[in-house]
């Protein structure tokens, strides 16, 4: 498997607390990694850490290399904003931008970076990425709508869209499915296995079942460290650790 | 019944007279305090209506002790005054309210928010004697330059204090998406967070407009007034609420009667900025009231 | 803030993307350029608060020198002998805004716990925004109306009540004339409710409801309740709140000015004119022919100055207090 984003003794801190311990971890290409664990466990830490958002937050820092396909994005000389172009993140709220339509959400990633767009050629982009979002057949009749009338589900796949719109190569989801309800949860879920064909996904989730339903592999972390990683089948049925099998089996958390 | 409970029951009587009584006398505060607005408001139309016809929007003031005239020029005053003070003023505390957003913690930050409340404090004409210190003096003359800077110098604080309560109500997680997307910092606060707070920062930024257009103080020794057309910054200006002053201390009852007319004209402008701004942003949820 | 990193043309990894998403170079002067101009920005509305007190104590320094302290006990003032004091605007200003908040801390008592505990919320809106209406009126034109209606209606109707019974006070004797102490300070009263009424409605607002809710399921009449938990609880932000008024009054100046009679004199009784700070240096500014003149005014300011500022300074960390508590109490 070729390795698309690998964590190298990764360590983030907030101030001088530390919530991350030493991680490596290598996410392959075109493949859904999971990653699973208790609240506070520094899951979305760790995805933050991936795009260089956990920087954003006043005191935080990180220590180790993060490499996209062979290259420190941690580097000195290399720029957050770049990297954040080809990471993508979708958060657990959606966040539609409320003053702006459907399609120029959609388009927001390209047009607030100056990018001048034709308009046919912006239609495209909007039409192209709101398909893979499994948004198009929904929305395309009222594209010029504000962006915060959608449903919740519908708002979580525009921020997909959105998010795709800039060509990432890989895409992060912070528990994209926390706030949303089920059948709009299984709606994303089946986006995400028809996305890993041209994407890295790196999905971060309390929901054990979903892991299981839709990660290739699967990272289980507990307080700041990587207890284990594997195969998802491998990690559900027959876990190597202690820890991850009280996880599992709802021992805690 | 007992005589324990009668007493009891006496006492709940009396105790929940009182209440209502004490109730009653807070309803009695309200009204006491709500009927000036409407009997001035009254006094202004029974007064002032009468002599707002075309000569007064049209003409200058007559020669003293003359009747007839108008308060063309005193209106425009007015007008130019808040808008070159605008000019100055609400740039400024827009810049200075993003600022203050983006550096939550921070020394100067903090210094400079303090600053800001100290300066809602200072009495306006306590403005008027710096900008006379400051530009009246030096350029050895009053001019329309120095009523629009004390002005401004008013408007700041009021504009930078909004503007920063409005940027600090849109959600971090907006901000956060928007970084996410690799859209760089500058961009974020300006065409995400600031348009999303963009009708909160607009509504403080008109109210510390009507808040200005009635100043009287800080232009009694900056502007001072004009009897005729101003023709440049460096000129003396007149102002509807200077020449209102003028005339309602005047001996004159024709000057007293175009008082009341200037009065209902710059009430009605105050207003209906106050109004206004408040009827257009009804449905908006953004707008902290 | 993300770290601003110089970017260099050996990343072609990581930024080698077609020229569509844009330079990379442009965004970091952009961070930079934003930043600093609104730096420049904050600094000029900082700098803006200290050169007034420094033009203040600059241009009052010339009395401050002739007079030192003097200034402040002395009753004369003289424009023809030079002479100048104080006192009789001091006494001006601190009587006017005893009789204002005499009169308007009850009245914002009663408008802020009627719009909080009494009306239902969308008539505590619309009541709440009528007060406001009222602190947007232009001073000069509660001015206009005291000296053509609430002069003479004192004059004709209040002050001979007032003169025949409390008389035997030095406070209410002597000739009535529209334009008093009086008048000043019961304009001053309208003026100054909506400041304290707003900040009263909020502060009793910002009182949680589980307060109120103990007392009454102890039988408490609202009223009692209102005493027993409401007063005590805003007690501070009502503090706030009245001195924050305190500082509106000391403030205004031309609606005071234009009723208060403009009379250097200090009189005990409220039906004589009388000047405050501000009301004379309204009108004796633009007439002040001397260096000395002209810089007692400026010394005059100087006092309302310091006086107002730390009124307000201390007035907001009291109200920011009282209406931080319920944030959290509630959370």
């Amino acid at each position: 498997m070729a390795e698309k984003l690998v964590a190298r003794h990764l360590s983030a801190y907030f101030g001088q607390t530390r919530a991350l311990h030493d991680i490596t971890l290598a996410f392959p290409a075109n493949m859904m990694t999971a990653i699973i664990g208790p609240s506070g466990c520094g899951k979305s830490t760790l995805v933050r850490c991936l795009n260089r958002m956990h920087e954003v937050v006043a005191g935080a820092r990180t220590e180790g290399e993060v490499m996209l396909d062979g290259e420190d994005i941690y580097a000195p000389g290399i720029d957050p904003v770049q990297v954040r172009r080809r990471i993508g993140m979708v958060f657990q709220k959606p966040t539609p931008f409320p003053t702006m339509s459907i399609e120029d959400n959609v388009a927001a990633g390209l047009r607030l970076n100056g990018v001048a767009l034709k308009r046919p050629e912006r239609d495209r982009i909007v039409e192209r990425s709101l398909r893979q979002a499994a948004l198009w057949d929904e929305v395309k009749e009222r594209l010029r709508r504000p962006g915060a009338s959608l449903s919740g589900g519908q708002q979580q796949r525009l921020c997909v869209a959105r998010a795709l719109a800039v060509e990432p190569e890989v895409l992060l989801m912070d528990e994209p499915c926390s706030a949303l309800d089920p059948i709009s949860t299984a709606r994303i879920e089946e986006l995400l296995l028809e996305l890993k064909a041209n994407y890295t996904i790196v999905l971060v989730t309390h929901n054990m079942q979903q892991a299981a339903r839709t990660a290739d592999l699967t990272a289980f972390l507990y307080t700041g460290d990587l207890i284990e990683f594997g195969e998802t089948r491998q990690i559900f049925t027959n876990p190597a650790r202690r820890e991850t099998e009280d996880y599992i089996t709802g021992r805690f958390g | 019944m007992s005589a324990t409970s009668a007493i009891r029951t006496r006492r709940t009587i009396w105790r929940k007279m009182k209440s209502d009584l004490m109730m009653g006398v807070t309803v009695l505060a309200t009204v006491i305090t709500l009927l000036p607005l409407f009997i001035i408001l009254a006094y202004l139309f029974a007064k002032g209506a009468s002599s707002l016809n075309l000569a007064f929007f049209t003409h200058m003031p007559a020669p003293v002790g003359e009747k007839g005239g108008g308060m063309a020029n005193a209106i425009v005053g007015t007008l130019e005054l808040i808008g070159l003070a605008s000019l100055i003023g609400v740039p400024t505390g827009i810049g200075a309210g993003l600022y203050l957003a983006a550096h939550r913690g921070g020394r100067l930050a903090a210094a400079a928010r303090f600053g800001a409340d100290v300066m809602m404090g200072v009495p306006s004409i306590v403005v008027g004697i710096f900008a006379y210190a400051v530009l009246v003096r030096p350029m050895n003359g009053f001019s329309t330059l120095a009523g629009a800077v004390a002005l401004a110098v008013i408007m700041i604080p009021l504009v930078t204090r909004t503007t920063e309560e409005m940027l600090l109500l849109v959600p971090h997680e907006l901000r956060e998406a928007a970084l996410a997307l690799g859209v760089p910092a500058w961009r974020t606060t300006l065409w995400v967070v600031a348009r999303t707070a963009a009708s909160g920062i607009a509504t403080g930024a008109i109210l510390a407009i009507a808040r200005i257009a009635g100043e009287t103080a800080p232009l009694l020794f900056t502007a001072f007034g004009n009897r005729f057309w101003s023709t440049s910054l460096t000129e003396p200006i007149s102002s509807l609420t200077v020449q209102v002053y003028t005339y309602a201390i005047s001996p004159f009852p024709d000057w007293q009667r175009q008082a009341w007319a200037g009065a209902l004209v710059l009430t009605t402008i105050v207003l209906a900025l106050e109004l206004g701004v408040r009827w257009v942003t009804r449905g908006d949820t953004r707008v902290a009231r | 803030m993300a770290e601003i990193l110089e970017a260099t043309h050996d990343n072609v990894g990581v930024a080698a993307r077609p020229a569509r998403v844009g330079s990379f170079r442009v965004h970091l002067f952009g961070d930079r350029f934003f930043n600093l101009v609104t730096l420049l920005l904050t600094l000029v509305g900082l700098s803006i608060l200290v050169g007034l007190a420094i033009a203040l104590v600059v241009d009052s320094s010339p009395s401050i020198r002739a007079f030192g302290w003097s200034f402040v006990v002395s009753t004369d003032w003289d424009p023809v002998n030079e002479k100048f004091g104080a006192l009789p605007f001091i006494y001006g200003t601190l009587v006017s805004s005893t009789i204002a908040l005499a009169i308007a801390v009850p009245l914002s008592l009663g408008v802020g716990l009627c719009l909080s505990e009494m009306a239902p919320a969308w008539l505590g809106r619309r009541l709440g925004f009528m007060v406001e209406l009222l602190a947007a009126i232009p001073s000069v034109v509660y001015g206009l109306w005291a000296i053509f209606v609430l002069g003479p209606w004192l004059r004709d109707h209040i002050e001979p009540v007032l003169g025949k019974a409390l008389g035997f006070t030095p406070l209410f004797q002597g000739p009535r004339v529209s334009v008093s102490m009086l008048c000043a300070g019961v304009l001053l009263a309208i003026m100054v409710v909506p400041y304290i009424a707003a900040v009263c409605t909020d502060v009793f607002r910002a009182v949680p409801q589980s307060q109120r809710e103990a007392a009454l399921a102890l039988g408490a009449t609202r009223w009692e309740m209102v005493r027993i938990a409401v007063l005590p609880y805003g007690l501070s932000g009502v503090i706030g709140a009245i001195m924050l008024g305190l500082g509106r009054a000391l403030g205004e100046t031309i609606a005071v000015a234009m009723v208060i009679g403009n009379s250097p004199q200090i009189s005990a009784s409220l039906f004589a004119p009388s000047a405050t700070l501000a009301s004379v240096i309204a009108n004796e500014f633009t007439e002040a022919t001397s260096t000395l003149y002209l810089s007692s005014l400026v010394e005059l300011g100087l006092v309302l100055l310091v006086v107002g500022l730390v009124l307000n300074v201390v007035a907001r960390a009291l109200v920011l207090g009282a209406t931080q508590r319920r944030f959290e109490e509630d959370n």
